[in-house]
C-alpha cells in the first residue's frame, strides 16, 4: 500500500532496533531496572501488538499502555446512562462500533439493542445528524466520545445542527481530554515512567505546546508519535536519546501531521460548542479535575444531558479489576488477578479487555506468544 | 412426459405471473403461488427433476453411485444486505455457498434444493434476478436445483428476501478430507486474495461513504476441488473460508488436528483496496468473509503440484502457500508481520467492530 508500506520496512525496523539498543548500552538506569516508557494513546498500543513491537526490543526497556482509549476509561455509570437513553422508544442511539461491547452495570449497548433498543453504529456524527434529518418523527442521540481527536467532528456536527434548524438531534458528550489525565498520572505516588510517547492524532488538534509542562515541570521527556510501526519505534529512539544525553523536551516524530500549534479550526469549533467540568469519572483512574468537556449553554438544545433525565449514577468498578493499575503502569495486563480468567474478551470485567486498543484485549489478543528461544522460521513453502 | 400428471398427454402451457410486487397471494398455496412457482422458479431452473412439481426431487441411486461411495449432504441459510452487491447477489451466494460446503469435502456437487422466504412486496423483478442469478451459477458448478419451496411472509417479519440451499454430491472413493488431518510439515496453501467479498459487502451497504472497486469472490470451487485432488488425492483439511475468514478456519484446523500453524504475512494475498479499507475501519483481513476462497493443508512434497493446478485454474490463479503446520502443542495460529514480529491470530470474539480512531 502507497504511503503506508514505506513505513512497516522490517529492515529499517531491524535497523532501529540496533540503535535503540546502542542507545540503551549508554543508559545507566537501564542496568538497574527496565526503563519505563509510556506510550498514552490507544492507537500505539495496538500498533505494538499488532506488529510486535516490543519483541524486536531489548528487555531493558518496555512500554507500559497509557489510558488513551476512549472506550476504555469510560466508567460504568456512563455507559448506564448510554442504555438508559437508547432505551427511550422514542430515541435512536447513535455509537461508534467499539463502544458497543462495553459493559455497564447491567448491560451493554449491544445487548440493549438486543433486547429492543434501537442502537445504530455510525462511523462519524455526521451520519447520526443525517439520521434525524431522514427521521423527523424520532430523536436521534449521539454517543460523543473520545479525546481532542474526535471532539472537533463532534462539535462541527453541533454547529451544523444549529445553522441546519435539526430539532430532533442531540449529543451525549462523554468527551474527555487527556492533559489533565497525563498530570494526574505524573502526580501518582506509584508513578515510575522515564519518558513519554505522545499521543500522535491528539496533537494534531492541539498542537506540542501544551504538553511541555512534562518536560518542564516533571522532567520527563516525550516525544510526539505517529502510528506506524516505524513510527513507534523511532519516536522511542527519539526518547531513549533524549535520556541518554540527559535531556528533557518535547520533540515531535510525527511532523509530517502535527503542526506545533495544532489546527486553529479544530480548536474554534471545540472551544464554541464546549467548555470544561469541574472533574469527569474515569475507570480505574477515578475522578480527574478538568478531564472532560460538556456542552455549553448556548447549545444546550443539542445537550441529552439537559434534554434528558439520565440516572447520573456512579458505578464502582469491580473489585477484583485491576485496570487503574494497568493503565497507571504498576502491573502489566497478565499480572492483574482476573485476567485472563474472570475477565476475557468474551466476558470483559474491565474495559481494557473490550476494544482491541485496550491494553488488555491487545495482550490477550496479541501477545500470549511465546517467543523466548523461538527462531524466526521461513514459514511458506 | 409424466403419464399419470398428464393422462391426455397434452402440453399445459406453463403460468405466467403478471404481478409487479410479490403479496401474500403469493404464498397461498392457490393460484397466485402456482404461477409465481412455474413462471420464476420453473422457467429459471426447467430441469427434468424439478419439472413434475411432486414434493420431492427422486434422485436415481445408480447415477450418484458412478461419481463415488459416500454421500455429502448440507444446507446453509443465506441472508444478506444489500441483495445486490459488485460481483455477485442473494442468488449467487445460495449457489456457490452451498456447492462449496460440499466440494470441501472432494464431493462433486449434484443436486440443490432452494427455499425461499419472502416478504410482501419483493417487486417480482427482483426474485427474477436473483433466480437468474442462480440458474447461472447452478450450471458454472454442474449442479441442477430439483426441489424447493416459496414462503410469503408480512413486511417486516422478514428483510425482502431469505434463500435456504440444501445439496447432496457425492464423495470420490478414496478421499478423505476433515480438519483433524493437519499434520506438521504440511503447507497451508489459500487459492486467491483475502477479504473481497467482506470489503464489497461493506462498500455496498454504502453507510461508509467509501467508493471501490472491489468485487465479491462470490463464485463455486467445485471444479477447482477436482483440480486440486487429481494433483495430490490425498489433501489432508480443506474448508471454504467463509464467515470469520482465514483467521477462524485455520484456528478450526489447529484445535481439530492438536497443532499450532504459522503463517506469514507477507505471503497472503489481499488485494490493495482491500488493505486500504480495513486501514481506514481498523479491520483485519484474515477475518473478513470469502465466498469464493478455500483453505488447504497439504503435504509438504505435494504443495508445488496442488499450487500448478491451482494456478492453472481461473478459480486459482492467485493461489499461494501462506504458512506451514507446526508440533507446537498449544494449538495456536501465529501470524509473522511484515514488519519482523510475530502474533496470534485468534478466534474472532462477536463481530469486528470499526475502532473509533
Amino acid at each position: 500500500m502507497k504511503y503506508v508500506d514505506e513505513f512497516r520496512d522490517p529492515v529499517k525496523a531491524q535497523a532501529l532496533a540496533g540503535e535503540i539498543r546502542g542507545l540503551l548500552a549508554k543508559i545507566e538506569r537501564a542496568k538497574q531496572r527496565p526503563l519505563q516508557i509510556m506510550e498514552v494513546c490507544g492507537g500505539h498500543t495496538h500498533s505494538i501488538f499488532r506488529y510486535g513491537i516490543q519483541q524486536l526490543l531489548p528487555d531493558s526497556v518496555e512500554f507500559v499502555h497509557g489510558p488513551g482509549c476512549p472506550v476504555c476509561v469510560l466508567p460504568m455509570g456512563r455507559v448506564d446512562d448510554c442504555v438508559a437513553l437508547a432505551e427511550h422508544p422514542q430515541v435512536i442511539f447513535t455509537t461508534f462500533g467499539d463502544a458497543m461491547r462495553v459493559p455497564g452495570s447491567k448491560k451493554s449497548l449491544l445487548q440493549a439493542r438486543a433486547e429492543g433498543a434501537d442502537v445504530r453504529m455510525v462511523y462519524s456524527p455526521l451520519d447520526a445528524l443525517k439520521l434525524a434529518r431522514e427521521n423527523p418523527d424520532r430523536e436521534v442521540i449521539f454517543f460523543g466520545l473520545g479525546f481532542e481527536t474526535t471532539m472537533p467532528s463532534t462539535a462541527m456536527t453541533v454547529l451544523q445542527a444549529r445553522a441546519d434548524g435539526v430539532r430532533n438531534f442531540s449529543l451525549f458528550c462523554n468527551h474527555i481530554t487527556i492533559i489533565p489525565t497525563i498530570k494526574a498520572i505524573l502526580d501518582s505516588p506509584d508513578m515510575q515512567l522515564d519518558g513519554f510517547l505522545g499521543p500522535g492524532h491528539v496533537s494534531m488538534v492541539i498542537g506540542t505546546r501544551p504538553f511541555d509542562f512534562i518536560a518542564s515541570h516533571y522532567g520527563k521527556p516525550i516525544t510526539i508519535a505517529g502510528f506506524e510501526p516505524l513510527d513507534v519505534l523511532q519516536s522511542m529512539w527519539m526518547v531513549l536519546r533524549q535520556i541518554a544525553e540527559g535531556r528533557c523536551e518535547v520533540e515531535n516524530q510525527y511532523a509530517r501531521i502535527v503542526p506545533e500549534d495544532g489546527n486553529g479550526a479544530a480548536l474554534d469549533a471545540i472551544q464554541r460548542v464546549f467548555e470544561l467540568r469541574e472533574f469527569f469519572e474515569w475507570r480505574g483512574l477515578g475522578s480527574i479535575d478538568h478531564s472532560g468537556v460538556r456542552v455549553r449553554k448556548e447549545f444546550a438544545q443539542f445537550d441529552a444531558e439537559r434534554r434528558y433525565s439520565i440516572p447520573n449514577l456512579k458505578i464502582a468498578d469491580p473489585k477484583a479489576c485491576q485496570c487503574g493499575e494497568v493503565l497507571k503502569g504498576v502491573i502489566k495486563p497478565h499480572q492483574c488477578k482476573v485476567f485472563g480468567s474472570a475477565c476475557t474478551p468474551e466476558t470483559p470485567l474491565g474495559s481494557l479487555m473490550v476494544s482491541s486498543e485496550g491494553a488488555c484485549a491487545a495482550y490477550y489478543q496479541y501477545a500470549r506468544v511465546d517467543t523466548s528461544g523461538l527462531q524466526r522460521k521461513q514459514v511458506a513453502a | 412426459m409424466n403419464d399419470r400428471a398428464n393422462p391426455l398427454g397434452l402440453q399445459r402451457k406453463r403460468a405466467t405471473l403478471r404481478d409487479a410486487h410479490v403479496t401474500m397471494a403469493h404464498g397461498s398455496g392457490g393460484k397466485a403461488m402456482r404461477n409465481l412457482i412455474e413462471d420464476v422458479f420453473l422457467g429459471a431452473f426447467d430441469n427434468p427433476l424439478l419439472a413434475p412439481l411432486e414434493d420431492q426431487a427422486v434422485l436415481p441411486l445408480a447415477g450418484l453411485l458412478a461419481h463415488g461411495d459416500r454421500l455429502a449432504f448440507t444446507t446453509d441459510s443465506y441472508v444478506v444486505s444489500p441483495l445486490f452487491f459488485r460481483g455477485g447477489d442473494i442468488g449467487t451466494l445460495a449457489v456457490a455457498g452451498t456447492v462449496n460446503d460440499l466440494a470441501v469435502s472432494g464431493a462433486r456437487p449434484l443436486f440443490l434444493s432452494c427455499g425461499v422466504v419472502i416478504e410482501e412486496g419483493l417487486p417480482v423483478e427482483t426474485l427474477r434476478r436473483v433466480v437468474a442469478s442462480m440458474r447461472r451459477v447452478a450450471d458454472e458448478a454442474g449442479v441442477q436445483i430439483v426441489t424447493g419451496d416459496t414462503k410469503v411472509v408480512e413486511r417486516g417479519a422478514a428483510d425482502k428476501l431469505f434463500i435456504n440451499t440444501a445439496g447432496v454430491g457425492v464423495v470420490p472413493c478414496g478421499v478423505s478430507i476433515s480438519a483433524a488431518n493437519a499434520t506438521p510439515g504440511d503447507v497451508v496453501i489459500v487459492n486467491g486474495a483475502l477479504g473481497d467479498h467482506g470489503t464489497a459487502i461493506l462498500i455496498a451497504r454504502a453507510q461508509l461513504a467509501l467508493e471501490s472497486d472491489v468485487a465479491s469472490d462470490c463464485r463455486p470451487l467445485a471444479s477447482l476441488v477436482a483440480a486440486m485432488l487429481a494433483a495430490c488425492p490425498d489433501i489432508h483439511c480443506l474448508r471454504d473460508a467463509t464467515r470469520g475468514g482465514v483467521a477462524t478456519v485455520l484456528n478450526e484446523f489447529a484445535s481439530s488436528s492438536q497443532v499450532s500453524i504459522r503463517i506469514d504475512e507477507r505471503a497472503v494475498p489481499v488485494r490493495e483496496q482491500v488493505k486500504g479499507a480495513c486501514e481506514i475501519l481498523g479491520l483485519d483481513p484474515l477475518y473478513l468473509a470469502n465466498e469464493g476462497k478455500l483453505v488447504a493443508i497439504v503435504p509438504a512434497q505435494s504443495a508445488p503440484a496442488v499450487l500448478a493446478a491451482m494456478r492453472a485454474h481461473p478459480a486459482g490463479r492467485d493461489a499461494a502457500a501462506i504458512g506451514c503446520v507446526t508440533e507446537e502443542s498449544d494449538c495456536r495460529v501465529v501470524l509473522h508481520t511484515g514488519f519482523g514480529g510475530q502474533r496470534i491470530v485468534d478466534m474472532l470474539v462477536g463481530e469486528q467492530l470499526p475502532r473509533i480512531c
